[in-house]
């Protein structure tokens, strides 16, 4: 585990927590801010060539090696069912630590576009997403939150990675 | 104090004492069955498993597994001392009684309360039998002699490491007042000042005075759990200062008496005013107890080392030629680093591997108390029970082979008067035996029953859709079918097997610890399970094979061989499976890139490399790019951030830090991919 996760998950539960604001960290995908809750952060890297998995969705890109550790890599932009873009110089990878729907923790990392900023959103600041129709997935939006003139799009990534490992959202991506 | 940290220890040890009385109780059994004599020694282990397990419970205020413990310590104690004989009768209910204390011992380790019905019934049984005792042998040693009519004076030293093996003397002195009067005088001479005081260490000593009729016995029971760690002196009070040891070894006298059974050897430590540090030798110091997450840390340690001493090895053989007269001992260098993370990765693998006799243990009570449930009479042959294997192996085949067995019993061995109809010794043989052969560890289960039905299995099988009403199947191919999920041909379901669940969950539990699960079978003349499972989940012997731009592991132990295909050779069935004529065998091709949806160079079979494997039985191949180096990989899991993949076991990491699969031999078959489909 790297020095950053462990600080960042012996912050938890303390003022913050108590007055209903946690830390978000924001990135982009196509033009859009995304945020996730930053005590699930373990750490951003840059994009490396994964090792593809036979049998598996597009948007699970493969494997790579995590100091050891064999971890799974999703495209979120393919996961969202958005169009996939060539990797940049901006690409990254934010490895994440997901509760399954079996109640283990996993390790996995999402590529998307760019990583935006860090927010404090007081839980005040959540407004459930409206309801599309069938068209637009919002199953895997948590929250809509708004910071200054700009919207986040807080995403419970719980939902959204932890079918991965049952294998079950592989076709509906 | 803090005893939450010696409970694990102790549920540990109660359940490895329990299983050494079973073992024992057993043998008692087997001895009284030839009507030869007891061994006393037999008798003592037995009761010293019980001793410890009660006051281990008292201890951790265990309250109900401590009384339980002593009623069938009471008994036992009876028969050591000679005063009760050993009967069928007796031992079965002791095993009854083990089998409760288990129980008990699980749910006190579950956290839960203990249910204390059926110990109440075995209580009683324990009592009633002892009545019985009491009326056939009424020369009981009356208890008086051991009491001196005053007291007894205690002088008790700790070591000072006392406190740290979780004795706490308030605890024990609680436990004299409840014998009788007690004055407590402490000695705190040896007290250091305050700011050198180290509060784990044990400063103190006592002199204690307990007034009452006590006999010597529960004197020293109370301090049992200190022998060793303490000097302590028990005299009695009133200057009879040599009577009472005397009176102590009452019922023992010499050993060299002509020995009752169960004559007890335990208790001849009747040193007067003894210090009894020399009574019991610490004898363990040849071994440590080690939680498995230590070692399970240092084996992922290793294991990582093993890589970085590969990516070294790698960028060692790149710099060749650019470095000049320091490339030799770089080269040096790295050869010994080799060489020590070998050794050291062999060591660290090598405190892992625990005989299998651990596994084989509770067979030997399963097979008798399941011959006796349906009224057969079997003889249990274990060999090769030194064989070591890893662990986590043994814990997956635990069920597995407590089925195999209990599918033997019940199927295949036959009621002794069948079995003479047919010629046979009535009493079947069950023979478990392990090897180790290669990288693996062979377990063989083998009956001399009446063998596998072809007839019957066939039946079923067309009933069920599973083969084609025509086909034409080998006998292996027939045994095969047993290992179909539901699949039973169990005529009527009995309470030991026949639930059609069973051989499928055999073969996948097998499969899970990458082993592999085979059958033969002789009608009449009984049948063969064999698993095959590799020595350790943690590494593996692997040839590395190249398609398109990607690398897997093929673990060796599956690979037949390798060959170039010949044009020629190269078949099609019905349009669709490609076969290749390899000598007088027609092996289904299997491409790799085709199933893997990857990009590949050769897409030719003819010219193409073909690794021929071998997985459940099946023999096949595999169409690869190009054969790569040999090497041993360290086995690094999909499902701990991913999940299952078919046709893959896991992952590794390569010199390059890059991630290569390992594939999953049976699950590539053609034939195992439908039926994951299914």
């Amino acid at each position: 585990m790297s020095e950053t996760a462990q600080a960042l998950e012996a912050g938890p539960g303390g003022p913050e927590a108590a007055a209903g604001t946690r830390q978000y960290l924001t990135f982009l995908l196509a033009g859009e801010e995304y945020g996730v809750d930053i005590l699930r952060v373990k750490e951003i890297r840059g994009w490396e060539r994964t090792t593809p998995i036979p049998g598996t969705p597009g948007h699970v890109k493969g494997v790579i090696n995590l100091r050891g550790t064999i971890v799974p890599i999703i495209d979120l932009r393919e996961r969202l069912g958005m169009p996939a873009v060539e990797y940049g110089p901006t690409t990254v990878v934010i490895v994440l630590c997901v509760g399954g729907a079996d109640g283990r923790e996993r390790v996995m990392g999402v590529v998307v576009d760019a990583v935006s900023e860090v927010y404090d959103l007081p839980e005040e600041a959540m407004r459930p997403p409206p309801e599309f129709g069938a068209e637009v997935r919002v199953d895997f939006v948590r929250a809509l939150a708004t910071v200054g003139e700009k919207m986040v799009i807080v995403l419970d990534i719980d939902r959204m990675l932890g079918m991965e490992a049952l294998g079950a959202g592989a076709g509906t991506g | 104090m803090d005893l939450e940290r010696f409970h694990q220890t102790f549920f540990e040890e109660s359940f490895e004492g329990l299983e050494r009385m079973e073992t024992e109780l057993l043998a008692l059994e087997a001895a009284g069955e030839g009507a030869g004599a007891v061994d006393p020694e037999t008798i003592n282990t037995i009761f010293r498993a019980a001793h410890s397990i009660k006051g281990g419970a008292g201890t951790f205020g265990f309250k109900e597994v401590a009384d339980f413990t002593h009623h069938v310590e009471t008994l036992l104690d009876e028969m050591r001392a000679g005063r009760r004989p050993v009967t069928a009768e007796a031992v079965g209910l002791l095993l009854r009684c083990v089998d409760c204390l288990r129980e008990m011992l699980a749910s006190q380790q579950a956290g839960e309360r203990p249910d204390t019905a059926q110990a109440e019934s075995l209580r009683q049984a324990l009592e009633a039998l002892r009545g019985n005792a009491a009326q056939e042998a009424p020369s009981a040693v009356a208890p008086q002699a051991e009491a001196p009519a005053g007291g007894w004076r205690i002088r008790f030293r700790p070591l000072p490491h006392l406190l740290q093996t979780g004795n706490d003397p308030v605890r024990m002195f609680r436990a004299l007042a409840e014998l009788g009067e007690l004055t407590v005088r402490c000695d705190e001479a040896a007290l250091p000042a305050f700011g050198e005081l180290d509060p784990e260490v044990c400063y103190l000593a006592w002199e204690l005075e307990l007034r009452g009729q006590v006999p010597r016995r529960e004197v020293e029971e109370v301090f049992e759990w200190v022998e060793g760690d303490c000097e302590l002196a028990i005299e009695p009070l009133g200057g009879r200062g040599e009577a009472a040891p005397e009176t102590d070894a009452a019922p023992a006298g010499d050993a060299t008496e002509a020995p009752a059974l169960g004559q007890p050897r335990e208790r001849t430590q009747s040193a007067p005013a003894g210090v009894s540090a020399q009574r019991r030798p610490r004898a363990q110091a040849g071994s440590i107890r080690v939680s498995i997450d230590k070692i399970d840390a240092l084996i992922n340690t290793v294991g990582e080392l093993v890589i970085t001493q590969s990516i070294l090895g790698q960028i060692g053989r790149e710099l060749e030629g650019v470095l000049g007269p320091q490339l030799e001992k770089l080269r040096n260098g790295l050869a010994q680093l080799e060489r020590n993370t070998r050794e050291l990765q062999e060591g660290i693998m090598g405190i892992r591997m625990l005989p299998i006799s651990f596994a084989f243990s509770r067979f030997p009570r399963l097979v008798h108390d399941l011959g006796r449930q349906l009224g057969k009479q079997v003889r249990l042959e274990i060999s090769g029970e030194q064989t070591e294997l890893d662990k986590t192996v043994m814990e997956h085949i635990g069920d597995p082979l407590v089925h195999l067995v209990r599918n033997a019993l019940d199927h295949g061995i036959e009621p002794p008067e069948e079995r003479e109809a047919a010629g046979k010794d009535p009493v079947g043989t069950l023979r478990l035996s392990a090897c180790h052969r290669g990288g693996n560890i062979l377990i063989e289960v083998r009956d001399d029953g009446r063998g596998l039905d072809r007839e019957r299995i066939l039946a079923k099988a067309r009933e069920r859709g599973l083969v084609a009403p025509d086909a034409q199947l080998s006998d292996a191919e027939v045994y095969d079918l047993i290992f179909q999920p539901g699949f039973s041909t169990a005529a009527e379901v009995t309470d030991v097997s026949g639930r059609g669940v069973g051989m499928d969950v055999v073969r996948k539990n097998i499969r899970e610890v990458g082993g592999t699960v085979e059958v033969a079978s002789e009608p009449g003349r009984g049948s063969a399970f064999t698993i095959r499972l590799p020595l350790t989940l943690a590494i593996v012997d692997g040839q590395l094979v190249r398609v398109g731009s990607q690398i897997y592991v093929i673990p060796l132990v599956s690979i037949v061989e390798s060959l170039q295909m010949q044009a020629g050779q190269v078949n099609v069935v019905a349009g669709r499976g490609e076969v290749y004529k390899l000598r007088d065998q027609y092996l289904p091709v299997v491409r790799l890139y085709e199933q893997f949806g990857i990009e590949a160079e050769h897409t030719e079979l003819a010219g193409g490399m073909l690794v021929v494997v071998e997985g459940e039985g099946r023999r096949f191949g595999l169409l690869v790019d190009e054969l790569l180096g040999q090497q041993q990989v360290v086995i690094k899991s999909l499902e701990a951030n991913f999940r299952r993949v078919e046709g893959v076991s896991g992952a590794t990491i390569l010199g390059d830090g890059t991630v290569a699969l390992i594939l999953d031999v049976g699950g590539l078959h053609p034939a195992a991919r439908q039926q994951a489909a299914a």
